[in-house]
């Protein structure tokens, strides 16, 4: 099940979304020993922050709404983690966030100095009002990050799409052109709202937040699907992949890599080997491998 | 898998507000809630904040929260009395693993009484029951329990003068072969417990305590070390202990920092 991507062989193509556990190296450690071929880190920003104050994440049945708000220890103070992470035996892409070009490529900069085996940028968070999707709904803001952070690292470069980019196609073609070596989407849906009746007031502190999990499963392979059409990158693809059936589905919209988040609620940390096994015995059944599916559904008549 | 639909968020209203020990209130609420001792939900005070409070009471129809004053949530809480609403979510993480039969020990710390009180409803009238705080105003639940119960204080105003560490000690060295050790408390109270069971070579049940957003082992505010407190604790047996070695070392800020314990304890505290 050994796949390649971008140079790198990961076990299977299966990837821990960014913000989903954390940043230590312990755990991430666990999830690649639990079927995991890619773990991503949270993503770090250029200082200190806590995130929003708590209800941050709540569960919806059917997915979930967060606003957890990118709390980050900031890039500077994570000297613990880089000095566990450098001993890792496991593939890992570290995510970075930034207020400005200029933060995102600092921030990006410091990291690839501490050799993860990728950088992700996340431009497409919707829980700050002046980080992450800002840059993402705009292709002349996304050009300009993608190619400031990309002359600053040494190693390939993701860049994290928002389905909510007016045409997220446009954007990772944007990307593409800036330099970006692999495209991952999608980030949360929304933002969305909660109210509850008998309180009378938003449920979120942040009010507003991200929707994941299962009802957000048609967004993201649709943008998938439009992304494929777009570019020559590979694509992580993810958003409410739940089961190895639905990690099918997104692969054969255009996706390389399948990454899971809030799957880790629904299955516990071993869902990446579930999903992983379910895949496989998909593609055993149906004689196929996974070159053979990525982009499937693009073929015509 | 998880069943997802009982663990939505709801809203309640507070059925009865109980005056404890100095600085300490209980809040009932008339819901059946799922329940195993150890287990914990998060309560939210709209526009204030949203905590992990461990379920102190609980019947078939009926539960409550204990709440401590100490910080700007609690201070709130503690004000709440019938009628008001309360967010509640949950119930989350593992709960005690209970050996319904077997000579077990419970050891509780200061607020630490609140999880185990439940648990310590559930055993055989063998038990030890070792039970400690600041002094005599501070011990929670001080008529609750059938159960006898060593006590100890740390200015002696009631019990023995000392640690439960010492009393747990001493009925070892007296001949009780326990089974089982159950504690909560503070963290350093429960390294050293856990110390005692292993050199006695006792298996043993901590409830850990981290900063937590999501409850449900997904954002990963509460990691210690590859343990996701939340979800695989927060209580944790020996094994586990063993492995952990952020256990009584490490515990991560709001922001993500790792810092060391009394960092992270002066930090919450406020």
């Amino acid at each position: 099940m050994a796949i390649q991507f971008l140079g790198k062989t990961l076990k299977n193509p299966m990837v821990l979304a960014s913000g989903i556990l954390g940043n230590s190296k312990d755990i991430l450690e666990r999830i690649h020993e639990n079927g995991c071929g890619l773990v991503t880190m949270k993503s770090i920003g250029p200082e200190p922050r806590d995130g929003h104050k708590n209800p941050t994440v709540i569960d919806l049945g059917h997915g979930m709404i967060n606003a957890v708000g990118l709390p980050s220890p900031g890039y500077l103070n994570m000297e613990n983690e880089w000095r566990d992470l450098e001993k890792r035996d496991f593939p890992l892409i570290a995510s970075v966030y930034g207020g400005s070009v200029k933060e995102y490529q600092m921030v990006a900069e410091f990291v690839s100095s501490k050799n993860p085996d990728f950088i992700e940028i996340n431009i497409s968070c919707p829980n700050s009002e002046k980080h992450g999707m800002i840059f993402g709904i705009n292709p002349q803001s996304s050009h300009d990050v993608v190619s400031a952070v990309k002359k600053v690292i040494n190693v390939p470069l993701i860049v994290k799409l928002t389905p909510q980019a007016p045409d997220i196609g446009d954007i990772a073609r944007t990307c593409e052109d800036a330099g970006a070596d692999a495209i991952c989407a999608i980030n949360t849906v929304g933002p969305g709202m909660v109210i509850d009746i008998e309180a009378r007031t938003p449920v979120l502190a942040f009010k507003k937040g991200g929707l994941s999990g299962p009802m957000i499963k048609p967004v993201a392979v649709r943008c998938v699907f439009d992304i494929y059409k777009a570019v020559d990158i590979p694509i992580i693809g993810l958003g409410g992949i739940t089961t190895g059936e639905d990690a099918i589905e997104i692969m054969m919209a255009g996706a390389s890599l399948v990454g899971i988040g809030s799957a880790v609620r629904y299955r516990g940390i071993d869902v990446f080997q579930a999903v992983a096994d379910e895949m496989e015995a998909w593609l055993s059944d149906h004689h196929c491998s996974h070159e053979d599916i990525t982009g499937a559904a693009h073929k015509e008549g | 898998m998880n069943t997802i639909t009982d663990q939505r968020h709801i809203m309640l209203r507070v059925e009865k507000k109980q005056v404890e020990s100095r600085e300490f209130a209980t809040l009932f609420f008339n819901y059946a809630l799922p329940f195993k001792p150890g287990q914990f939900i998060m309560a939210w005070i709209p526009g204030i904040d949203e905590k992990p409070y461990t379920i102190s009471y609980y019947s078939k129809d009926r539960f409550a929260i204990t709440i401590e004053a100490k910080g700007v949530f609690s201070q709130k809480a503690i004000t709440l009395d019938k009628g008001d609403l309360v967010g509640i979510r949950g119930p989350f993480g593992n709960g005690f693993d209970i050996k319904s039969n077997g000579v077990v020990a419970v050891v509780a710390g200061g607020c630490g009484m609140a999880p185990l009180a439940t648990l310590v409803e559930k055993l055989n009238k063998n038990a030890t029951f070792i039970h400690g705080a600041k002094s005599k105003e501070y011990i929670l639940y001080p008529d609750r329990f059938d159960l006898e119960r060593l006590f100890c204080t740390d200015d002696g105003s009631f019990g023995h003068k000392g640690f439960v560490t010492e009393l747990l000690e001493n009925e070892i060295a007296s001949g009780r072969r326990f089974d089982m050790v159950y504690t909560c408390g503070p963290e350093i109270m429960m390294y050293n417990v856990f110390n005692i069971c292993e050199k006695h070579h006792i298996p043993c049940q901590v409830s850990l305590e981290r900063y937590m957003r999501c409850g449900f082992g997904v954002c990963g505010a509460c990691v210690c070390g590859k343990q996701v407190v939340c979800k695989d604790g927060p209580v944790f047996g020996s094994e586990a202990l063993r492995d952990i070695k952020d256990f009584n070392t490490k515990a991560l800020l709001k922001s993500g920092k790792d810092v060391d314990l009394a960092q992270y304890f002066s930090w919450r505290c406020k």
